[in-house]
């Protein structure tokens, strides 16, 4: 007999998971499948057209811009994140936890509350529109809030952090005798970079990514604040249809296909990171 | 401060009373909107009446219908709910329908309360506020003042960028609609396509869509020109007198916010007892002066000082001008078309 004790052990996670994950996005699920009644209830009648209706061109579109918008988010958030992962991985190491620190000290204060700062940043009549006439530029400046721009900085500000942490573990994890070896052998400062410490750490890079580009694309609060409500992404269209819409089941179907892209790029990331870290074992 | 001091005054007394009736007593549950009556409004009612009492929230109307229609009702007593989802409620057979005789304070109403397109006579809903959607503006900002839904839709140029519209589909809708001349209520493919282009076009001047910091970024300067119901407009001016209502010339809908008794309530006697409750003068007088929203009271109104509906012009809108307006209706399944209509204008680039 094997050990049972890890089972045991995993019983309550289990429990927690079945029981408020895996069963209510079974029930949407099957509320995809079925019609919105008249007064918004709904109708157990067998159908397909809710699932059909999410790629009419109209929700693919919204579908597709949001994937634009998360995907900007990720992308900078990237860039910006790998560089502060790095610079704090080259810090002396009693520094390290300390840069860490702050590096995630904005999680300590509540989503909402950080998003509401950018607006008090942002507005036209905002801290940035008040230091600009202190500077003398009286003449107005352009519109900062409610726009693309002010949706993707408050996406990747908010999300940062996961790239930072993302990214420095690999990176802090990189024998420095390997880059070492590579400037021996006669590569220079950036090709050591891009062909020896960049493909090691792409794990890292490739979750910072995922995890910002999947928390984005389901976002609804930060376009609603900093998006001023014109910019629809799926999360908005999604709140809508059972906030305000009231049809449950088109917005079931929507949640569903999200999920499902969510998923597979979880997938991919997971198979991705196995095959990176396998090729690493087997190259040692 | 006086109403305070009495409702404390009366929950000694009941404690004095005994406990035998609060034991007895039945746990009557209302819901309402945040902030929508006197936070000491269930109390009251139950030192008044001696029934236990909950008071839930809902955010909004579609929050609690849907809640209603997975419960058919069960569960709650009393409901706040706009006019057009207390027709649907009773459409679905979960309002009861209403027996006078237990609400002897409807007398307070004023007649243009009793005759109300979505329930004529008050058959299954009771007024609870009423008023108009228009314009909220900053007048010292303005080189003139708005008098038409287009000064909103099609900006002139220095006010272009600082206008919002109510991101609510029926009340985003209703402004083109009304720009247009149609009814609130329209459902006609065509008419909405073309109110549909005419809303894509405004939303290139738009600041933001705003339900509910509307009235915070007229003060602040960032909006010169709001779409608002009334009642929210005069948050802003109580906080600056230059900030004014209006509205267009082409008219407004007539929103009615109601009470509504459950078929399935278990509690129908302390239902109605809450109902006739907040219908007594004080008590309902008590959202004009709180809220700044109109009620169809006719004793509340009038007990509203003159300095009051002086710094708030448009509490003094008369019920004979409210229903001059038309309401928004449950439209069945041109809802539908209005969901879908309402992503297109915001998908649009």
């Amino acid at each position: 007999m094997q050990d049972r004790k890890p089972l045991y052990l995993m019983t309550p996670a289990l429990a927690w998971l079945t029981a408020f994950m895996v069963i209510p996005c079974l029930l949407i699920l099957a509320l995809a499948f079925f019609r919105r009644g008249l007064y918004g209830g709904i109708e157990y009648t067998f159908t397909l057209e809710n699932l059909a209706l999410v790629f009419d061109p109209l929700y693919a579109g919204i579908f597709l811009k949001s994937a634009w918008i998360a995907g900007l988010a990720a992308l900078i958030a990237v860039i910006i994140g790998y560089a502060a992962a790095f610079a704090i991985a080259a810090a002396p190491s009693r520094q390290q936890p300390i840069l860490l620190f702050f590096a995630v000290l904005p999680f300590w204060s509540n989503y909402l509350v950080r998003t509401y700062a950018w607006i008090v940043l942002l507005n036209r009549e905002g801290l940035i529109t008040g230091l600009a006439r202190w500077l003398g530029y009286d003449a107005e400046l352009p519109r900062l809030l409610y726009t693309e721009g002010a949706v993707v900085v408050g996406l990747v500000y908010n999300y940062l952090p996961f790239v930072i942490l993302a990214c420095y573990a690999p990176l802090s994890r990189l024998n420095p005798e390997i880059a070492e070896a590579s400037r021996d052998l006669g590569a220079s400062g950036w090709t050591t970079f891009r062909r020896v410490v960049l493909p090691m750490t792409a794990p890292g890079i490739a979750t910072g990514f995922v995890f910002v580009f999947v928390l984005s694309i389901g976002n609804f609060v930060t376009p609603a604040l900093l998006g001023g409500g014109q910019f629809q992404m799926i999360g908005n269209l999604v709140y809508a249809q059972f906030l305000t819409a009231n049809d449950w089941p088109f917005g079931a179907a929507l949640s569903m296909i999200l999920i499902a892209i969510m998923m597979g790029l979880l997938t991919l990331q997971t198979f991705a990171t196995e095959r990176a870290s396998g090729a690493k074992r087997e190259g040692s | 401060m006086k109403r305070k001091m009495l409702s404390t005054s009366a929950l000694s007394a009941v404690a004095v009373l005994g406990m035998s009736a609060a034991l007895q007593a039945e746990n009557l549950v209302v819901s309402n909107w945040d902030g929508y009556m006197a936070a000491d409004a269930i109390d009251s009612y139950s030192a008044a009446t001696g029934n236990g009492a909950e008071l839930v929230l809902h955010g909004t109307n579609e929050e609690i219908m849907g809640k209603l229609i997975a419960a058919k009702g069960k569960g709650y007593d009393v409901v706040f709910v706009s006019s057009p989802f207390a027709e649907v409620l009773h459409n679905l057979g979960l309002a009861e329908m209403l027996d006078h005789a237990k609400l002897p304070n409807l007398a307070n109403l004023y007649p243009q309360a009793g005759e109300l397109a979505h329930d004529p006579g008050n058959t299954f809903s009771v007024p609870y506020a009423w008023g108009t959607t228009g314009l909220c503006y900053r007048s010292d900002k303005l080189a003139e003042a708005p008098d038409s839904w287009m000064d909103l839709l099609a900006p002139a140029d220095g006010v272009s960028g600082k206008t919002t519209m109510l991101a609510t589909d029926r009340w985003l809708l209703g402004a083109g609609f009304l720009a247009k001349g149609y009814s609130v209520n329209e459902t006609d493919a065509d008419k909405v396509a073309e109110v549909r282009d005419l809303l894509i076009d405004a939303k290139g001047t738009l600041l933001a869509y705003d339900d509910t910091t509307f009235y915070a970024k007229l003060v602040s300067g960032e909006a010169e020109l709001v779409h608002a119901w009334d009642g929210w407009c005069n948050y802003g001016i109580a906080e600056n007198a230059d900030i004014k209502y209006v509205i267009p010339e082409e008219g407004s809908d007539l929103w009615v916010d109601t009470m509504v008794i459950l078929k399935n309530s278990e509690n129908k006697d302390a239902a109605y007892a809450f109902v006739n409750f907040i219908l007594d003068a004080q008590n309902h007088g008590w959202a004009a002066e709180n809220i700044l929203y109109k009620v169809p009271n006719k004793p509340a109104m009038e007990s509203l000082s003159s300095d009051f509906l002086a710094s708030f012009p448009n509490m003094a809108i008369s019920p004979e001008e409210l229903v001059t307006y038309e309401q928004l209706r449950d439209v069945g399944e041109g809802q539908r078309l209005y969901a879908r209509t309402v992503s297109e204008i915001k998908a649009a680039p």
